[in-house]
């Protein structure tokens, strides 16, 4: 079940300095929404705080309400752990654990968090590489390491780890910075294929990416170095990229500006 | 304007021709004959020493040589290049040649007892014109108190490190780190009389009758003292490399902070932190002195270390080359073969086991 996700003047900060400033979106369940924007802008921040990722750094701290359907998840009995496993996390690198092979990857969040049954195990880690469009390229090498494979595989690893314990909403933080034109495709295609299942929110640098995969796009910005971060327009992605209605978004996206 | 246009005038970026004469391995070998030949001539012919000082006079000369034939065929850059390199070939095999020389002298010498005698027997009743008498009972000792050591020790150590890198923020984890510096400096001497005091003198007579008692146990705490500061200075610096991107992957998973530090974070630095405990046993197992305070030492075999007199291995060759009779020595050199060959094997086993843990590439 994908979920609905709601924030409204959320401010994040690091220590006293503050990275974005009351931030108000509302995210529609089984879309894909693109987070874009100048570098340093606090979209990799926002991001952070909706699976409350932000906080594991020292001295974060956050403002605001976030909801995934009407629950805050910033209320004092939230368990942070259920949060996560809620709204799962693509990296711009991949991590994959390098103790553990790609089987083992794959099936590490449900293991860890209790699943013993053999059978599951099997099941879930072929769902979801299929689901990943890494099955046919690894499904002979299950138990290689993790960290033997390409770039773009390991990325695709990595999302298929995300969605092997079947979160509601799937976070994207620049997942195909790293990688090759051809990666990036299979895990454009992939985005669309998950969107049936999942909420997707993507932070992209890559615009024509933007464009193309998503339903809604915000487009962050900072009027100079060292102030926060804001939402400077939310709409769909057909009105940003043709009709915006702020200045500034009309800059960046034609080049102008950032 | 194409990129070699705008290069600035003066500075040269591409050479006209990339062909360099290469000194030929015979002329090197030539240098080196010669410059052996001119310290021998030298130092011989003035007699001012023997073959020591013409190997070192003839090293130095065949890098002064080197560097002078090298710059005349390939030129200044090419020359430094050589002069540095066998510079630190040099300073390699200077580092290389004590151990070997360690090791040849404690094999060579070590060898004479090596006997089913020596490792069956006990020194009791030994007298000083007996030529038998063995380290049974000191083998015995190491492995017990070592190993005791050992338990008390890693848990805590590690523990301790987790503590620090993971949990530990703010004027408590900084005096933790502070204490653990410290207590790295301490000589073993004063971890030994710290035991005396503590342990045999003041809680050992509740367990005896009101008399304080020597014990395997006694030396245990000792060396677990030691190796305390030593497991969680080196785990500390193998649980920071690893990354914190790979805690981030597994909270974003939902997995818990204990279970992503036991199964995600600990396994990653698991060889390092092996190669870190390891030297601390290595290091352990060679004291002396707090196993002489506490333990108190002891010629028969004695399998309880939590009642009476124990020997180690350490001290079993401390007290040998010290003894007057003339069989001693021979079985201290065999008890010092004995325990660097235990420390070897550990290591190596362990080593085994933790890369059995990790996939290999």
């Amino acid at each position: 079940m994908a979920k609905r996700i709601e924030a409204s003047n959320v401010s994040s900060y690091y220590g006293s300095f503050k990275a974005i400033d009351s931030i108000s979106m509302t995210v529609e369940p089984k879309t894909i929404t693109a987070l874009i924007g100048p570098s340093g802008c606090g979209k990799s921040t926002f991001l952070r705080s909706i699976n409350r990722m932000h906080e594991v750094l020292p001295n974060a701290r956050i403002e605001g309400r976030l909801t995934i359907d009407e629950q805050n998840i910033y209320d004092p009995d939230v368990d942070v752990t259920a949060v996560r496993r809620l709204i799962g996390m693509v990296f711009q690198r991949p991590n994959p654990f390098p103790t553990m092979s790609i089987y083992e990857n794959v099936v590490a969040g449900l293991k860890l968090n209790g699943v013993k049954k053999k059978s599951a195990l099997d099941d879930a880690a072929e769902q979801s590489l299929k689901s990943a469009n890494l099955w046919n390229e690894v499904k002979d090498r299950l138990n290689r390491p993790g960290a033997g494979l390409s770039g773009g595989q390991q990325q695709r690893l990595c999302i298929a780890r995300t969605i092997a314990v079947e979160p509601q909403v799937v976070l994207m933080d620049e997942p195909c910075s790293a990688l090759d034109p051809i990666s990036t495709l299979a895990i454009e295609d992939l985005m669309f294929k998950l969107k049936d299942r999942f909420t997707i929110i993507i932070v992209t640098h890559n615009m024509q990416q933007a464009a193309r995969v998503s339903d809604k796009t915000g487009f962050f910005s900072i009027d100079k170095t060292g102030d926060p971060g804001r939402l400077i327009e939310y709409d769909d992605t057909q009105k940003i990229f043709s009709n915006p209605t702020q200045k500034k978004t009309e800059d960046y996206i034609t080049g102008r500006f950032g | 304007m194409s990129l070699l246009d705008r290069e600035l005038s003066g500075v040269v970026m591409t050479p006209d021709n990339i062909r360099t004469k290469k000194l030929s391995l015979v002329a090197n070998l030539g240098v080196a004959v010669a410059a052996l030949l001119v310290s021998a001539a030298l130092v011989l012919g003035l007699g001012i020493g023997n073959w020591v000082l013409v190997v070192v006079l003839g090293w130095a000369l065949y890098l002064v040589g080197l560097l002078y034939v090298a710059g005349r065929v390939e030129g200044r850059r090419a020359a430094r290049n050589r002069a540095w390199k066998s510079l630190i070939y040099s300073a390699c095999i200077l580092a290389i040649l004590p151990l070997a020389s360690v090791v040849w002298t404690l094999v060579s010498k070590g060898v004479g007892r090596l006997d089913g005698d020596f490792f069956g027997t006990s020194m009791n009743n030994i007298g000083a014109r007996d030529q038998n008498g063995g380290a049974y009972h000191a083998i015995i000792g190491t492995l017990e108190q070592v190993g005791i050591a050992a338990l008390i020790a890693v848990p805590l150590g590690v523990l301790g490190a987790i503590y620090l890198v993971e949990y530990g923020r703010g004027k408590f984890a900084g005096t933790v780190r502070f204490f653990v510096d410290v207590m790295t400096g301490i000589p073993s001497i004063v971890a030994g009389l710290f035991i005396l005091s503590f342990w045999v003198l003041i809680v050992s007579p509740w367990f005896n009758d009101g008399q304080p008692r020597f014990s395997g146990f006694a030396a245990s705490l000792a060396l677990s003292v030691l190796m305390l500061p030593t497991i969680v200075r080196s785990t500390e610096e193998m649980l920071r490399l690893v990354p914190g991107p790979l805690r981030e992957g597994a909270y974003a998973l939902g997995v818990p902070q204990w279970k992503t530090i036991l199964k995600i974070v600990v396994p990653t630095a698991l060889p390092g932190i092996v190669t870190g405990v390891m030297l601390a046993i290595a290091r352990a197992a060679g004291e002396t002195a707090p196993v002489l305070l506490v333990a108190g030492g002891a010629a028969a075999i004695n399998f309880d270390p939590f009642n009476g007199n124990q020997s180690s291995l350490a001290l079993y060759v401390y007290q040998q080359a010290g003894d007057a009779s003339k069989y001693a020595p021979a079985r201290a050199w065999t008890a010092a073969l004995t325990l660097v060959t235990i420390v070897l094997i550990l290591t190596i086993a362990a080593k085994m086991l933790a890369r059995r843990n990790s996939l290999t590439r």
